[in-house]
């Protein structure tokens, strides 16, 4: 057979991130001016740490392409790039919401293979690259709202799942999505902070995973995902508790039962298979009326939460019928 | 110990109890300071006022035990006061940091969190079992109490210590084991009592005192 598919032999179709060191992707002269300008504002603001690595902004000028989307949320304050990057829980890596800034630099985000398994025509294995090529990316600003109760505004880059799902073609049996997560207790060597098996394993009904919100995400503010957000690919799901999106994917499995999920394992009446943000429906020990934005002073953190956080008019048609108190 | 001596060492327990509230204020009033409160401001101040809360009552719960392990250190008695003072300085504030800036000073809210978190309930309980034990804590108070009452009073702490414990150990994520430490340290130090208090009785059987307040 003379036609190859792309990702068939090794070595033979070197993807360009693999060739091109990072500093060179960007435009050589644009970067310099920028990080001189950033050198100089640095200088201004006696930001001595800003000199001595620049910023991410200007590393990142031009570092993936995207394409505006319809989708994207507008009309909010975005997160700041340095809060989004060191407040996280990613438990792999720590318990801390700082641990997995300090600890994730090993995640081994290159290469890295996306296997598609389960009830599909044909199970394969995607890499990050061709994930990267098989759509163009898109802007997608999102709010991200915590079930502990606190709140972010995200520029995320990627495209919808759906994408994915229709090139891998499931089967009529499958009526759920399951996400597996990278682990490795070599690497992930915090992950035994907590007691809770690995590898973390979330998931999604089929109408869910296809509806256009669901976005298989690999970036951020225009860059590559950071390893402490889920490099090199995850999940994003704007209108459910944040533990819903899994981080570093290496298995998209369809299933014919809802398949287990990590925190519904360790505590399912706190943390439920559908766990849409519902302000209306308490978490047991705290209530989700209202979530406190991260970035802002003290004093004005606290704003209401809305249903569905907000995008009830994309996905409130999924559950007509439902009992969200009871499938909470 | 010698007045000069304790004079120091009271002002270095004084800074080091400060400590916490302080870089807290400094941290509110000057952001992008080394005290910067972070990402998110209001969980900072709860975690640090109740952990601080919780570590001042351990450590003045260690003070007995040390005391008869060491006879030397039997000058560590003057520090407790202290100690316990500060470690409801700092749930008092945890509390109003709840109040104002996740109830939101809204009464609704607040007596639906007691009435169904159990987590909070057991906080609120730890708190108001250490209102007594402040306002019993100057030496008029004991002098009217009477040193037997005040002491069977106080024996109140243990029960606030493991309150507090328990609300942190079931504020926090099951599989989450951030509390192990100091709920180590606790048991330790619960453990500890009634073996030194045989061990000291074993080897000066003559002079079993009751531990002076």
């Amino acid at each position: 057979m003379l036609i190859r598919k792309p990702n068939a032999i090794a070595g033979s179709d070197i993807p360009s991130s693999e060739i091109t060191p990072k500093e060179k992707w960007l435009n050589r002269r644009s970067f310099l001016t920028g990080a001189a300008a950033a050198g100089a504002i640095a200088l201004a603001a006696n930001r001595f740490d800003e000199i001595a690595s620049p910023s991410r902004s200007v590393l990142a000028a031009g570092k993936l392409q995207t394409v505006k989307s319809p989708l994207t949320t507008t009309g909010e304050e975005l997160t700041s790039f340095k809060d989004i990057t060191s407040y996280n829980n990613f438990y792999e890596f720590g318990t801390d919401k700082s641990d997995p800034a300090r600890n994730a630099g090993g995640l081994p985000t290159r290469p890295w293979n996306v296997k598609i398994s389960g009830l599909v025509k044909t199970p394969k294995t995607l890499d990050i690259d061709t994930l990267l090529k098989a759509h163009p990316l898109e802007d997608r600003t999102y709010r991200f709202r915590c079930v502990e109760g606190w709140s972010m505004v995200i520029p995320w880059v990627g495209y919808s799942l759906s994408e994915i799902i229709k090139q891998a073609d499931p089967l009529s049996t499958a009526k759920y999505v399951q996400f597996i997560s990278y682990h490795d207790a070599k690497v992930e060597k915090w992950a035994s902070d907590s007691n809770i098996s690995w590898p973390y394993s979330e998931g999604l009904r089929m109408d869910e995973a296809l509806n256009p919100l669901t976005l298989l995400t690999v970036g951020l503010y225009g860059d590559v995902l950071p390893n402490q957000d889920g490099a090199p690919v995850r999940i994003i799901v704007p209108w459910k508790y944040g533990f819903k999106s899994a981080k570093s994917i290496v298995e998209i499995r369809f299933v014919a039962k809802q398949p287990h999920t990590t925190w519904n394992d360790l505590a399912s009446n706190e943390y439920g298979f559908y766990s849409n943000v519902n302000p209306n429906v308490d978490h047991p020990r705290w209530s989700q009326k209202t979530e406190r934005v991260i970035g802002k002073p003290f004093y004005a953190q606290r704003k209401p939460t809305l249903m569905f956080n907000g995008y009830g008019d994309q996905v409130a048609s999924l559950y007509t019928g439902m009992d969200l108190r009871k499938f909470y | 110990m010698n007045k000069p001596t304790l004079i120091v060492l009271k002002a270095l327990v004084w800074i080091a109890c400060l400590y916490p509230v302080a870089t807290l204020a400094y941290g509110a009033i000057v952001p992008g300071s080394p005290f910067d409160l972070g990402p998110d401001p209001t969980g900072k101040i709860e975690f640090a006022t109740g952990l601080a809360a919780l570590r001042l009552l351990v450590i003045s719960l260690a003070i007995t035990p040390l005391r008869q392990l060491w006879s030397k250190l039997s000058w560590l008695i003057k520090f407790r006061r202290l100690l316990g003072l500060f470690a409801f300085f700092y749930a008092s504030i945890h509390l109003f940091a709840y109040i104002g800036l996740y109830a939101g000073f809204d009464p609704h809210t607040m007596l639906a969190d007691v009435l169904k978190r159990r987590f909070i309930t057991v906080g609120v309980l730890a708190w108001l079992l250490l209102v007594p034990l402040a306002l019993t804590s100057t030496t008029g108070a004991i002098r009217r109490l009477g040193g037997k009452r005040w002491q069977q009073l106080h024996k109140l702490v243990y029960l606030s210590v493991c309150l507090g414990i328990v609300h942190y150990w079931w504020q926090v994520k099951q599989g989450v084991l951030t509390p192990m430490p100091i709920t180590l340290t606790m048991t330790a130090l619960f453990v500890a009592r009634p073996i030194l208090t045989w061990w000291k009785s074993r080897n000066t059987p003559k002079r079993i005192q009751p531990n002076p307040a």
